[in-house]
């Protein structure tokens, strides 16, 4: 089940990354480390029992999927209060909006941990740049993890596929640094540094370690961005010698996507800069059957948000209540075990899983449940559990 | 960061965009000479009524599959004589370049049939493909993926078009060191390059039959880079009012694909550099790999064809190779060329044979040797 360890991100991810086991290799690493150590674990406070957790539901299925987790978590008892900052990328003439953002930022801050539906972006240029993209940045939640995994009893065109996709957050071609130099002609960078390279690669590695995976992926496109990407795939390169126990090889991007589709069981761990991450999330959740199942998280030194991993605002079926809130459930419980509370996150996700078995599906897996009536059901499983 | 929204200009952008037309100026339009029709093949015929082909047989396998597009070219009567060159990069002033005969042939016969080349993994060596692309300027490279009919993958029926812009993007080969460990690279989006690759997405979805066009960016996040390749777009769009344009993002696209292809195959999909070397080799995936895709890199004046996939030394001579992608790849080059009829008759004999299952070579399942293959599709001709 995806309730295995794979999940179990944070804590345990950073107790298994042990400095003492990493040798000081070459003067690079020596100097600084960026990387997130064991002692840098953060943990949210308690609060007469109950942990403070910021919700931002976000736009198109947003409301209605975190609506959802509300009432799991409200029925299992999860000791959860919601902070909830209503931030909407969508332009409604309402001034407010970056205030709002403002205040998420800040409650994000607070409460180290979250729980995001997907903000939309417009495509006009006057438009303002990404929510989402701004968050990570100025969190500084590096490490995006996505988890890609066959759920039991839902055939999709490949099988037996359990891989993990670590993807750079805050730099490459997600800078937002473009300008026009003459009319039609735009230069857009794509910023490699050796440091965020290097604490994207040892988060990697670390989570590998700690959820006994064999083998991570380097995705580049070194052989034509010679210098950037090369950064980086040496960067890997140079982390993995400190854990000899983990596999490592590396791929070029078009060669892991075509990899991707015809023979997706090879991979485990994939470590990547920014935009190759988003593609391949979203090859990986095409294989395994869509963005609505897949959950994932953002991970930084001191604030946690944990978001579906493949990130769809669902403006089109906005309101209807069609939307698959599995990601977002799932999502919901990797930052339960984030927390350590495990009995509940078990509980939660092995329902979820119980219910698709058993056939109550959303449209976007085929069936004709509501979104309301899938998670009827859930509270149903739960019960019985 | 949000700090920094303010885009360049916004307000000039404004102003500018209110005082022209909706569109360019028809005069820039004129200078840059792409109104007719982009990427016309304009070779002629020569007085014992063929063409002229540059053959580049390329390493490893590539003189066995290019015998057997030879034998199965002569065997269907195509007008088209060969002549092959060899590419080996030379050592002049001090640089590898690319033998001016080869060079002097393709400008001569404006286009080549190309072989695998084995890029020699090295310092400061630049690959041979891009050294192609660059010198005769092939801006847009073609990319269709057919599933095959006896060779089962994942996924049936599979049957899409994609076009990657192929001169700029993140592949212009601008980088720099800005300290030590930081490193920038330029991804360059210009509109020049952009419409031309448009103008012929368009003409090509014309050619082939196909009513759509969509456009693949990722602008919510690059707004002005990949903002300028789709305004571009929708531009162009206007003057193509039988074909029906859209656009995706690029995220949509990938997860779209992978789930179900089916809703692709009657559009001719359209990108920048970058996402159009991912995704064009994910289709590639979808259908069973590059052995079996075809591959036409488009310029102004000169056009070569080519089979993407790699030159396989380990089976070099051993006559085990399929030579499929490059026949495919000739398919399209007659199609370029204007024969059509030649590349329809030699299409069905390739997809008879593969669907017979009986003469394949071993990477499909088979046992038959290269030219046992190329005798099969031979006998299949009509």
């Amino acid at each position: 089940m995806l309730s295995r360890s794979s999940q179990k991100t944070a804590q345990t991810l950073l107790r298994g990354a042990r400095p003492a086991s990493r040798c000081i290799a070459g003067p690079s690493m020596a100097t600084r480390s960026m990387a997130t150590v064991n002692h840098d674990i953060f943990k949210p406070t308690k609060f007469g029992g109950k942990y403070t957790v910021t919700l931002i539901p976000g736009d198109g299925i947003g409301a209605e999927v975190s609506e959802s987790v509300k009432q799991i978590f409200k029925a299992d008892n999860v000791p959860i209060e919601w902070e909830q900052v209503n931030v909407t990328g969508v332009e409604t003439g309402n001034k407010h909006s970056e205030e709002l953002f403002r205040e998420a930022i800040a409650s994000l801050k607070r409460n180290k941990l979250g729980l995001k539906g997907i903000l939309h972006t417009p495509i006009e240029r006057s438009g303002h740049q990404s929510f989402n993209v701004a968050l990570r940045q100025e969190l500084d939640i590096y490490a995006s993890i996505v988890l890609i995994k066959n759920i039991p009893g839902y055939e999709t065109r490949h099988k037996d596929i359990d891989l993990c996709i670590i993807r750079e957050n805050t730099e490459g071609e997600y800078s937002g640094l473009e300008h026009q130099s003459v009319d039609g002609v735009v230069e857009s960078l794509k910023i490699i540094t050796r440091a965020k390279s290097e604490r994207i690669a040892k988060f990697a590695f670390a989570f590998a370690l700690a959820n006994n995976r064999k083998k991570v992926t380097c995705i580049h496109k070194a052989n034509i961005m010679k210098l950037a990407d090369g950064l980086f795939r040496n960067t890997c390169k140079k982390v993995s010698e400190d854990y000899p126990t983990v596999e490592y090889n590396d791929m070029i991007v078009d060669n892991a996507s075509m990899q991707c589709v015809s023979r997706p069981q090879q991979f485990d761990v994939m470590v990547m800069p920014n935009l190759y991450g988003g593609i391949l999330s979203n090859i990986g959740a095409g294989l395994v059957g869509g963005p609505g199942i897949v959950p994932g998280c953002n991970m930084g030194r001191n604030v946690a948000v944990f978001e579906p991993g493949c990130r769809h605002v669902g403006l089109d079926i906005k309101g209807k209540d069609q939307a698959n809130p599995s990601a977002l459930i799932l999502s919901a419980a990797m930052l339960l075990r984030h927390l350590g509370l495990d009995d509940h996150a078990n509980r939660i996700s092995q329902s979820v899983y119980r219910v698709i078995e058993e056939g109550t599906r959303t449209r976007d897996m085929g069936g004709n449940s509501t979104t309301q009536e899938f998670t009827r059901s859930i509270l149903n499983a739960m019960e019985k559990a | 960061m949000l700090a920094g929204r303010s885009f360049a200009a916004p307000a000039r952008q404004c102003l500018r965009r209110a005082n022209a037309p909706s569109r360019w100026t028809p005069a820039l339009v004129q200078s840059r000479g792409y109104a007719a029709e982009v990427a016309k093949f304009k070779g002629q015929k020569g007085n014992d009524g063929k063409y002229t082909v540059t053959l580049i047989e390329g390493d490893g396998i590539g003189p066995e599959i290019a015998q057997s597009v030879k034998d199965i070219y002569s065997a269907a009567n195509v007008p088209i004589k060969w002549e092959p060159v060899d590419v080996t990069p030379r050592l002049k002033d001090g640089k590898t370049v690319i033998p001016d005969e080869a060079i002097e042939s393709v400008t001569r016969n404006l286009v080549a049939l190309k072989g695998p080349l084995a890029t020699p993994v090295g310092k400061g060596h630049v690959s041979l493909n891009l050294t192609l692309r660059r010198t005769f300027n092939l801006f847009a490279n073609v990319r269709p993926c057919r599933s095959i009919v006896g060779y089962k993958t994942p996924y049936d029926d599979v049957d899409t078009v994609l076009i990657r812009e192929n001169t700029e993007g993140e592949y212009s080969g601008i980088e720099h060191v800005v300290v030590d460990g930081v490193v920038q690279s330029i991804k360059l989006i210009t509109r020049e390059a952009s419409e031309r690759v448009l103008r012929y997405a368009f003409q090509h979805a014309r050619d082939i039959g196909r009513k759509k066009v969509r456009a693949v960016h990722k602008a919510t996040i690059m707004k002005m880079s990949d903002g300028l390749f789709l305004s571009t777009a929708r531009d162009v769009a206007r003057d193509f009012p039988d074909i029906e344009f859209d656009a995706e993002l690029l995220d949509n696209t990938c997860l779209k694909m992978v789930t179900d292809p089916l809703p692709y195959n009657d559009k001719v999909l359209v990108m920048p550099n970058l996402y159009g070397d991912i995704l064009s080799d994910m289709c590639a995936g979808l259908i069973g790999g590059l052995g079996l895709t075809p591959s036409g890199n488009i310029g102004d004046e000169c056009s070569i064809f080519e089979a993407v996939h790699g030159s396989a030394p380990d089976i070099q001579g051993k006559q085990l190779a399929n030579p499929t992608a490059l026949l495919l790849s000739s398919m399209m080059m007659l199609r370029h060329m204007g024969l059509g009829d030649h590349a329809n008759n030699i299409e069905q004999a390739i997809f008879k044979t593969i669907a017979e299952g009986k003469t394949i070579t071993g990477d499909l399942g088979g046992k038959a040797k290269t030219y046992e293959y190329a005798d099969a599709v031979i006998k299949a001709l009509k």
